[in-house]
């Protein structure tokens, strides 16, 4: 088979796999928000509401498209679709199974580095969004999204730094790899222990740049209505959506990749298919901690948002990166590879 | 060239889709004319619109921007660093110091004026 046709099978296959968790996971969330403030949630379509999903796409997709007077056009219809590529372009270095089998790109050597640049891409749809939508709401919300994505890229670029360094390579195979030491027992291992600062930043940092509570405040209703998507309905309303939640499944799957362990699990050896299974597993535990802050948390306000990405997470993440950078130079227990 | 064969294949596929759902949604929605001026203005909890919403800005986003530029590239400079640092041993270690000491000298600085003040900024 050659090399393209391969490539674009699974380039397909995937893009499939993630519209599929992204439609359940719009129903997950709804139903786990609804039983922890004592709801039943959807219900109705289907069995246990498992139609849902279907029901919301085929109702967006039958929705008048209207395209409000002043709009800059080209831009207002490119912006949502730079908001969902690079959401799913991320999924091309991270690997979901053992072998280069599960990785799309598993001959790149520099995926640390190329999903700290994709990440950053999809600010460019949001800003451009707001800006060309011709309403004060949008404009509002398109810059407060983009100053908080930028000032919180730095804490996460760094903490990523800290887990290349770790593992000596920016490779997300080899990251996986340096998280199983020989002398290690199973989870010790995990970037997790061994990295907790850089874990902990990179959890503060993922969740405002992708935007959701407590940091959601792109698109806090009582001051912003909908924020940059106010302009936007029907199907380019679902394209924010969908790149919304599939950004959420990519820093998910980032984090099992970075600090849980990746694939990793027993009996990978002899089932590889298994590791697909752990690794999808880890994913659902991240996105799950993804819902239960959002139904915990109050938003934040945007001066102590900005506040803490500049005068906190910035200086704490790139004094862990020396902290490390010495003690793996000190060649501690830990730090060796 | 071959290691980004698989990302430029996501990426024709995954604007593909974008098309293809901004197509569906031409294709199937209704086109009713609009009977008034109402329902193309700009949402603005109900009044008419007052001035266009492309006005000047707080000037603090662009210097949040610049600032972020400057310091991104520093992260970036980090990551090749990070790759060879077991090889370049202590000397890396007390390069990397040094490029810190600058850049943090410099953040440090635009802390002590208020720059990174979000609520000050505008004196």
């Amino acid at each position: 088979m050659p090399v393209v046709v391969e490539v674009t099978l699974k380039s397909a296959a995937l893009i499939f796999v993630l519209l599929t968790g992204f439609a359940y996971l719009s129903l997950l969330e709804r139903k786990f928000i609804a039983r922890l403030q004592a709801r039943i949630g959807p219900n109705r379509a289907g069995p246990f509401g498992l139609l849902q999903p279907v029901a919301d796409g085929l109702k967006l997709i039958f929705k008048e498209s209207v395209t409000p007077k002043g709009v800059d056009k080209p831009i207002y219809f490119l912006a949502p679709a730079l908001v969902v590529v690079p959401a799913l372009m991320l999924f091309a270095v991270i690997p979901v199974g053992k072998g280069a089998t599960f990785q799309l790109a598993s001959d790149l050597n520099v995926g640390a580095l190329y999903v700290v640049g994709v990440m950053s891409l999809a600010v460019y749809g949001i800003a451009l969004a707001g800006w060309a939508s011709n309403n004060k709401y949008a404009v509002l919300g398109g810059l407060r999204a983009a100053a908080q994505m930028i000032a919180y890229e730095l804490g996460m670029g760094l903490s990523v730094a800290a887990v290349v360094l770790m593992a000596s390579s920016a490779s997300l195979a080899d990251i996986v790899a340096a998280q199983y030491p020989e002398q290690y027992g199973g989870i010790l291992g995990w970037f997790l222990f061994r990295q907790p600062v850089a874990a902990a930043i990179f959890v503060i940092a993922a969740f405002a740049e992708v935007a959701r509570a407590p940091f959601d405040l792109v698109e806090a209703e009582q001051e912003l209505t909908a924020g940059f998507m106010t302009e936007y309905g029907g199907m380019k309303f679902a394209l924010f959506f969908m790149g919304e939640y599939v950004k959420m499944i990519a820093v998910s799957a980032l984090f099992t990749t970075f600090f849980l362990g990746g694939w990793s699990g027993p009996f990978v050896n002899e089932a590889p298919i298994l590791s697909v299974v752990y690794f999808t597993i880890k994913v659902v535990v991240c996105l799950l901690a993804f819902i239960w802050v959002r139904a915990t948390l109050p938003r934040v306000r945007y001066d102590k948002l900005m506040d803490m990405g500049w005068k906190v997470l910035f200086p704490v993440a790139l004094a862990n990166v020396l902290v490390t950078a010495v003690l793996i130079l000190l060649g501690l227990p830990g730090y060796r590879l | 060239m071959n290691d980004f064969l698989p990302i430029f294949v996501l990426l024709v596929l995954a604007s593909g889709l974008v098309s293809l759902v901004l197509l569906i949604s031409v294709l199937f929605g209704p086109r009713r004319r609009a009977r008034n001026e109402t329902k193309l203005q700009p949402y603005e909890s109900g009044m008419r619109p007052i001035g266009p919403a492309q006005r000047r800005l707080p000037v603090r986003f662009y210097l949040i921007a610049v600032l972020f530029i400057l310091f991104d590239i520093e992260v970036v400079f980090f990551f090749p660093w990070a790759v060879a640092l077991r090889e370049l041993g202590w000397a890396g270690l007390l390069s990397m110091l040094i490029f810190i000491g600058i850049l943090e000298a410099g953040h440090f600085w635009l802390w002590r004026r208020g720059a990174l003040e979000w609520e000050k900024m505008d004196k």
